[in-house]
């Protein structure tokens, strides 16, 4: 076998060094009742060629984003990918490493996930930013987790309904088993209601999370959702599914947000089908010691020179066990690398460019298919890639006319918002061209191709 | 040839803001072939201060060189112990790179990712099979979320019976996950102290009607094989309890000992470790879930199922405790896993559980007595020194930091708790006679340094990118992003 290096005459030389006869006997320490009695019946080894073969069998029967026209969004985006992204986190120092427990040799990794968290600070406009936590859904249940930890006594977290339904899931599963009460706040044409949450606020309350953009793609008027929230001695948390839209719109810490989460798949991490991407996390300075996850400080060496390790891991569960601020172990390293490749790459001007790119091809999408009969604009105000639009036809039957035609022309609402009538979620980005676009505009009319 | 004064370029590199350049560019964007319009102005940001401004030649030198001053399983050996750094088979990055996968969205509907569901569903299967249990999750994004999924499972299924139990049992030798998982699931967490291994009387002491679980690794952080663990599962049984097991070490076990059989009632994988997916300098990993049969309507949503010829993400489970995260599972990390099972096969698992054990048992024939083995049952995957054999005040630290001048990763250092400045070595199969004995000759070459020459221990690592930091200052005054002075 290709990746074991032992000779028979290694292996025998060893067992005679250990003192053993054979391989069997340095499994003694496992009783004859605990002993699988079968060999594993799993297929034979297949050769690397054979191994692809049925791998690329599998990978065949799946519909790619770059051979379909497609306007599926809803939390994963498909935006595009430099070359030097894959290059460069290809380089198997970084990929084969694990977490920077000895930072004398784990240089690389902490540098980089130190410029990480400022660019994440950056982007939100907050003070500190751990190293990643698994996804944008899992960050929300464990800034949840924080506001009742910050907040003692409350035990009470808002959600707006208009949250990404994945994250208002994970939420409620982190939460269900710790005496806290979770609390729907209704939308209004498409965003949070802001009267209603207003009602709903009170001195139980933790927290409020909203998205931003949401998960219609609609802007949310975070200023005054915080401003109602501080009001009653809450925290604002937003969370943020598609993060290039901060390349374009105010920084949720400049509106007051607490803490802010999302995820940062669209800055260069492969779709594939949902994962790994990356949960970034970020809070206001008075709140760094209750922070979950991994975080990178700058120091010096014995001589005096920069350097960077893991620190204030008092907050930890290898040191604080159950007192830890969470279970989290790991972070997403390899996709945090990716991300600050994709952030370096682009920059100052590139993110803004690229999101205004998004924006106008969306403009344009929202514009061409208001205009059609049969279709309205579900909401009116700003969005961000993503709208939704109320269809006379079964969404189910729009979406299977339009597939024969090679279009997969976005999300059904309806398992998730029964209340939004037919409603079918659109995302539209760069790399969706202006022909793509009249395709699915003609399409959705019933039109030739 | 002596291995302390081989020689490199190591190539400083300063922070990306600081070699930033103000209207440098590194990207390309098609041109806008729509209407270009903008949102309003009292909507949009400032530009990002002091954001990076750099060419495409800038930000890949600057990785690049960053790449140099890591130690990965590439680099060399990574005896880490627990944390199973195994060879990352390159046809595994090639295989999730495949664009039917990388460029598969989430919310395609299923007809149309039947190769992808496929893939999820045998996995499933081949997951259960090396462990035993009926049913798999692949969702959970980690070990510990595993571990999360694993004990919400445990607690859905007491309140199903009616009964409010309030405590979990954890062995002083578990990893410090285990402990927070249980406090997250609304757990009191009642430790119990094991003698290189659990004894049915210890756990007979601490059981009662309350205990809603016992959470063992098995083998455990010693590296030994939990020996009562059947009569260990019975009573927790008896008791009403049910058995968790932190599946970290499962690389000791494949084709040998399945935990679903020997009385576990859910064991979370890491594919990361068992499974040769990359450990990526810190994740994604992926953390499965096998469970036995009355567990299976608690899993979290989606699995995969088959529903005649047709594969589909399966929602309706009766019991679910719900989804820990995003969609269905880190999937490009279940695709290297499985490509991992096609490539060695049920006899080729065996064999590398096999090689792992015997390379762990060879490192600990070679340097027992020059150090100390504080627990002298059979080792399995790995091997638990103390520091207390090391001469002049050196420490676990010490000779830690000295590997890394002979050009090794350390092993695992001060964990477990239970053993005094424990090193805790981890080979796993992937390593050759010819590498166990050169680390071997290194670790006994520090432990004699350290009779003679102890301050080339504790000056240690002078080869490295940076010597010893200052980790006190970090956490007492830390900095934790650049800012512009």
């Amino acid at each position: 076998m290709r990746y074991l290096p032992h000779t028979d005459v290694d292996i025998r030389q060893m067992l005679e060094t250990i003192g053993v006869e054979n391989i069997d006997e340095l499994f003694s320490g496992i009783p004859e009742s605990c002993r699988l009695q079968s060999p594993l019946n799993l297929p034979s080894a297949l050769s690397e060629s054979e191994a692809m073969g049925v791998l690329r069998g599998l990978a065949d029967q799946n519909a790619k984003v770059s051979e379909w026209d497609s306007f599926l969004g809803g939390g994963a985006y498909n935006h595009f990918v430099p070359a030097v992204v894959d290059h460069l986190v290809s380089r198997s120092e970084f990929y084969t490493a694990y977490t920077p427990y000895q930072p004398e040799i784990s240089q690389g990794t902490l540098q980089a996930i130190f410029e990480f968290q400022t660019m994440i600070c950056q982007l939100t406009g907050m003070d500190v930013a751990n190293a990643s936590m698994y996804d944008g859904a899992s960050a929300c249940a464990e800034a949840a987790l924080l506001a009742l930890r910050v907040g003692r006594k409350r035990n009470k977290v808002l959600l707006s309904e208009a949250l990404h339904p994945h994250y208002r899931e994970t939420v409620a599963t982190y939460c269900c088993y710790l005496d806290v009460e979770l609390i729907d706040v209704p939308i209004a044409d498409g965003v949070t209601d802001q009267k209603q949450l207003a009602d709903l606020l009170d001195e139980q309350v933790a927290a409020v999370a909203v998205g931003y953009p949401n998960y219609f793609g609609q802007i949310e008027d975070l200023q005054a959702l915080a401003d109602a929230t501080h009001a009653a001695g809450a925290k604002l948390i937003t969370a943020v599914a598609e993060p290039l839209a901060l390349g374009l719109f105010k920084a949720p810490g400049d509106l007051g947000a607490d803490v802010v989460v999302g995820e940062g798949q669209s800055f260069g991490i492969p779709i594939s089908f949902g994962g790994p991407g990356i949960g970034f996390f970020a809070v206001k300075q008075k709140d760094m010691r209750a922070l979950p996850g991994r975080l990178v400080g700058e120091t010096v060496d014995l001589d005096g020179k920069r350097g960077f390790v893991l620190t204030l891991a008092t907050r930890e569960q290898h040191i604080r066990r159950e007192k830890a601020t969470s279970n989290i172990c790991s972070n997403q390293g390899m996709c945090t690398l990716i991300v600050g490749i994709f952030l370096a790459l682009h920059g100052k001007q590139g993110l803004r460019k690229l999101a205004e790119l998004n924006y106008s091809k969306t403009a344009y999408a929202k514009q061409q298919i208001a205009a059609l009969d049969g279709f309205e604009l579900a909401f009116s105000g700003e969005s961000f890639n993503e709208f939704v639009v109320s269809c006379k036809e079964p969404v189910a039957d729009l979406q299977r006319r339009l597939e024969q035609e090679g279009i997969l022309p976005g999300i059904a609402l309806a398992k998730d918002y029964p209340g939004i009538d037919n409603g079918l979620l659109i995302c539209v980005t760069e790399q969706n061209s202006r022909e793509q676009i009249d395709r699915l505009v003609t399409a959705l009319a019933g039109g030739d191709l | 040839m002596s291995r302390t004064d081989s020689r490199g370029l190591v190539l400083d590199e300063k922070l990306l803001f600081e070699s930033t350049d103000p209207g440098r560019v590194g990207y390309s964007l098609p041109q806008c072939d729509v209407p270009e319009v903008a949102p309003a102005a009292e909507l949009t940001r400032d530009e990002i201060t002091d954001f990076p401004e750099l060419s495409e030649v800038d930000v890949v030198r600057h990785y690049t060189r960053l790449s140099t001053w890591n130690y990965g399983v590439d680099s060399g050996f990574y005896p880490l112990g627990s944390c199973t750094m195994k060879y990352n088979p390159k046809v595994n990055e090639q295989a999730a790179r495949l664009p039917g996968f990388a460029e598969l969205h989430p919310q395609t509907p299923d007809h149309l990712s039947q190769g992808a569901l496929e893939l999820m569903y045998v996995l499933q299967q081949d997951l259960a099979e090396v462990s035993g249990f009926p049913a798999v999750t692949l969702q959970p994004a980690a070990g510990a979320q595993g571990e999360f999924a694993g004990m919400l499972m445990i607690r859905a299924w007491h309140e199903a019976q009616g009964n409010k139990r309030h405590k979990v049992i954890i062995p002083d030798t578990a990893h410090g996950t285990n402990p927070a998982t249980a406090a997250l699931c609304g757990y009191e967490v009642v430790p119990v102290a094991s003698d290189g291994v659990l004894s049915k009387e210890a756990l007979e002491a601490v059981m009662d009607d309350d205990v809603a679980a016992l959470m063992v690794t098995n083998p455990n952080t010693l590296g030994l094989f939990e020996s009562d663990i059947r009569e260990i599962c019975d009573l927790v049984h008896e008791g009403g309890g049910l058995v968790y097991c932190d599946g970290a070490n499962l690389n000791a076990l494949m084709g040998i000992s399945r935990p679903g059989d020997i009385g576990i009632d859910v064991m979370h994988f890491n594919l990361h470790k068992t499974f040769s997916t990359p450990h990526g300098g810190g994740g994604p990993g992926a953390g499965p879930v096998g469970v036995v049969e009355k567990l299976r309507p608690f899993m979290p949503v989606p699995i995969v199922s088959k529903e005649g010829d047709k594969f589909v993400l399966d929602y309706d489970l009766k019991q679910t405790v719900g989804r820990v995260k995003g969609f269905a599972g880190h999937f490009s990390i279940l695709v290297r896993a499985y490509c991992y099972i096609l490539a060695m096969g049920g006899e080729g698992l065996k064999r590398a559980t096999e090689m792992a054990v015997l390379n762990a048992n060879y490192i600990r024939a070679r340097l027992e007595g020059p150090y100390d083995l504080p627990y002298k049952q059979r080792s399995l995957h790995e091997v638990v020194f103390s520091e207390t054999a090391l001469a002049n005040d050196c420490h676990t630290l010490d000779v830690a930091k000295r590997l890394i001048d002979y050009g090794y990763h350390p092993p695992t250092i001060y964990f477990p708790l239970v053993v005094k400045g424990a090193l805790m070595i981890e080979p796993t199969e992937t390593e050759s006679k010819q590498n166990l004995d050169e680390f071997c000759d290194a670790l006994l070459d520090i432990a004699q340094e350290a009779k003679t020459q102890p301050e080339l221990l504790k000056q240690a690592p002078v080869r490295a990118k940076v010597k010893r930091l200052d980790e006190a200052t970090a956490a007492r005054k830390p900095k934790l992003r650049w800012v512009k002075e």
